[in-house]
């Protein structure tokens, strides 16, 4: 056997080989193809790809997949903006739905400037590392600890610290996605629509003048509130006034007109108007 | 005395510091106008409260009951009048619900008459239900409820009853001075422990540092039975169960097993003389003996302090503190937890209260990683430290996991040694905590 023959032997039998196999695939293609609806793809492009999680969806891709089947409404995308919806709706066809806007809201005003500090503390400076030693060095043992541990956590820009060390959420760049609800170690974040207008900015469980002792704008469970507010809507547990938000409707103004601390507010927009001044970013 | 030299790899040797009070006799502390108990004074289900706000109760009266077998009662360290029922500063800085005691100022602390059986003519069953009455914890720290340790599970063999006399902290000299002040105490806790495990060697292990409490124990060993004192090298952390049991008997406890799987039971000094006193006086754990030391503090000293006790009266009864106090500790200063209220009470894990001054206690800057592998060197338990530093810093938690996290027990070895002044062991803690956060968010 020659050169040339042993060339094209080869040939011949590796391009048959590859016509077999190609030929294989093909038809493994057509029988085993799983259809998928382009516009989920389509659909993909559109959307953010920050993949947070804030729809309720894991990713932005299972969220389109949703869209795609009609059981979501491309509003339910928090991090979008109007702009954005209008485009996936007008690309599926569908409407772009009531978006219900969700914003994180701190549970605490225990600024710098308001509650009592009895310790200082040293160490690794993140909230989860200062609460295990013995709480961080606020007096209260609900408050927030000022480390900026959500900042770090927020994906989005939304959270920056304020002078008296509390976090401030921007309302317009919060996505809801739950991020600094998991990073405070004090739990003092919730995730809650913009709706809910009245808010009891304390947890702490103490009453009367030992919460005030410890803070200036603690709750200390008076109940002045729950007495001014339609019924039902304020209840006080364990000496905190808590708003039942399924009366959400009934909520108003009233009810933080009387409030001896301040705890209680009524919050359009974003939280802690006074406090605007920003710390410098931590690097 | 053995010529082998006992050993466990790794650990750091501190300075010992224990010169300001090793010599100091006991000294009883007054009883204060008030008492706080928290429920939760022991590892376990916290303590079911059975009186009511009001009540008097006497000195050793039981004030809660013990919820589940991992738990222990907790009794009225002074007579008094229950004030309150509530929330409280706890040592591990959270608000914990607490039984206050308003102590009756000019009372003669009696306790009520009581029976004292003969611990001889008890069967083992009921020499373990008399040390879970007694409210007997792990004095060494952890707080460990003791009766539980002394009944092995089912199958399984104890061998050796190892009693920890190390106290391999710095600072601490409680369990130095329960051996040297009550060695036949110590003797007799050994008898009623090795005859409820039904151990037939028990070995005390005391580091070199303090030889008045070798030959104090050594005085007073039991004929008639197998026990012998084991002088150990000085090494932090000889005291912790693992690696006591590694350096006297050479056995390695594998990652997520008890000792006894190896046949040893680690009891600390001080809840073994604390079973023996039960036994002597009928009455169960009410005080225990507490070290307040450093520079922080004029007068340092060993204490005998009812449990329940503000560290505010323990304080003002060593003279107070320094103008240069900076930090109080709760425990030694490797381990302990830095308080932040003065309101905090004695539990009965208080080993001691460590006081530094501006000198012992400084910020420092947290530099850089620059991989130099001492806290590989350090770590008593084989990790690798600098890599699990590195995964808690990107948040890494699960993987962690893989890297055995769980079989830190946050010593601080790796901490000590870094010379860029990473805190690892704090890391670590916060990702503990972190673990157990996301674990309970999974189930």
């Amino acid at each position: 056997m020659d050169d040339s023959t042993t060339i094209v032997v080869s040939a011949l039998i590796l391009g048959g080989v590859g016509l077999v196999f190609g030929t294989l695939i093909a038809l493994a293609f057509r029988k085993l193809r799983v259809w998928e609806d382009p516009r989920i793809d389509g659909t993909v492009a559109l959307l953010p790809g920050a993949n947070c999680g804030a729809c309720g969806y894991p990713g932005c891709r299972a969220f389109a997949e949703k869209l795609v089947a009609g059981a979501v409404q491309p509003a339910g995308c928090n991090v979008l903006s109007g702009d954005g919806i209008e485009e996936v709706a007008a690309y599926l066809g569908v409407a772009a739905g009531a978006a219900q806007k969700r914003v994180a809201r701190l549970l605490c005003a225990g600024g710098s400037d308001v509650a009592l500090q009895q310790a200082e503390y040293r160490g690794l400076p993140t909230c989860g590392a200062a609460a295990a030693v013995a709480g961080g060095g606020k007096a209260c043992k609900w408050g927030c600890i000022g480390l900026a541990d959500c900042e770090a956590a927020c994906g989005f820009g939304a959270i920056h610290m304020s002078e008296t060390g509390l976090p401030l959420v921007d309302p317009a760049r919060c996505t809801a996605c739950g991020d600094c609800v998991a990073a405070c170690p004090k739990n003092l974040f919730v995730v809650m629509p913009i709706e809910h207008k009245l808010i009891v900015q304390c947890r702490s469980l103490l009453e009367g003048d030992v919460a005030e002792q410890l803070c200036a704008v603690a709750c200390t469970g008076c109940g002045r509130c729950a007495a001014d507010a339609k019924p039902g809507v304020i209840r006080i547990v364990d000496g905190l006034a808590r708003v039942d938000y399924e009366k959400n409707d009934l909520a108003g103004r009233e009810a933080i007109a009387r409030c001896p601390t301040k705890a209680i507010v009524w919050v359009e927009g974003a939280q802690f108007p006074a406090l605007s001044r920003l710390a410098p970013a931590r690097s | 005395m053995p010529t082998i030299p006992l050993n466990f790899r790794h650990g750091v040797h501190p300075p010992e510091l224990k010169e300001l009070t090793a010599g100091r006799q006991l000294r009883r502390l007054p009883y204060p106008d008030e008492l706080v108990l928290p429920l939760r004074q022991h590892t376990g289900k916290p303590a079911r409260p059975i009186v009511r706000v009001g009540d008097r109760v006497m000195r050793g009266d039981k004030v809660a009951e013990a919820d589940g077998w991992v738990s222990v009662p907790l009794h009225a360290s002074a007579s008094g009048i229950i004030s309150a029922i509530g929330l409280w500063p706890h040592p591990d800085g959270s608000l914990a619900p607490a039984i206050r005691i308003a102590v009756e100022r000019y009372s003669l602390h009696e306790t009520r008459a009581r029976v004292i059986p003969d611990w001889r003519g008890l069967s083992k069953e009921q020499l373990v239900a008399a040390v879970r009455e007694a409210g007997v914890v792990g004095l060494g720290g952890a707080a460990f409820p003791t009766h539980v340790k002394l009944v092995p599970p089912e199958g399984e063999h104890v061998d050796y009853l190892l009693v920890n006399g190390c106290e391999c902290e710095p600072y601490l000299t409680t369990d130095d001075r329960t051996m040297v002040e009550y060695p036949e105490r110590v003797q007799l806790g050994i008898r009623i422990m090795m005859k409820c495990l039904g151990a037939r060697h028990c070995l005390v292990g005391i580091e070199k540092n303090k030889p008045e409490a070798i030959r104090a124990i050594q005085r007073t060993l039991p004929d008639d039975l197998d026990v012998l004192v084991m002088p150990l090298r000085v090494r932090y952390p000889q005291g912790a169960e693992k690696m006591l049991i590694k350096a006297l008997i050479d056995r390695e406890v594998p990652p997520g097993k008890l000792p006894v799987h190896v046949g040893a039971v680690v009891q600390n000094v001080g809840s073994v003389a604390t079973i023996a006193e039960a036994f002597e006086t009928g009455l169960p754990l009410l005080e225990r003996i507490v070290t307040v030391t450093g520079d922080g503090v004029r007068r340092p000293g060993n204490l005998l302090v009812p449990v329940g006790t503000k560290l505010r009266d323990l304080l003002d009864a060593c003279g107070g503190l320094t103008p240069g106090a900076r930090k109080i500790v709760l425990g030694g200063p490797m381990m302990g937890a830095a308080v932040s209220d003065l309101n905090v009470p004695v539990c009965k894990g208080t080993t001691g209260v460590v006081v530094l001054d501006d000198r012992h206690s400084r910020s420092v800057e947290i530099l850089p990683c620059i991989r130099c592998g001492h806290c590989l060197d350090a770590c008593p338990v084989f990790l690798n430290p600098q890599l699990l530093g590195a995964l808690a810093r990107a948040g890494r938690h699960e993987q962690m996991e893989e890297h055995d996290l769980a079989t830190c027990m946050l010593c601080g070895c790796c901490s000590y040694v870094c010379p860029s002044n990473i805190p690892l062991s704090q890391m670590f803690q916060v990702s503990k905590a972190a673990l157990t956060k996301i674990k309970a968010a999974r189930s």
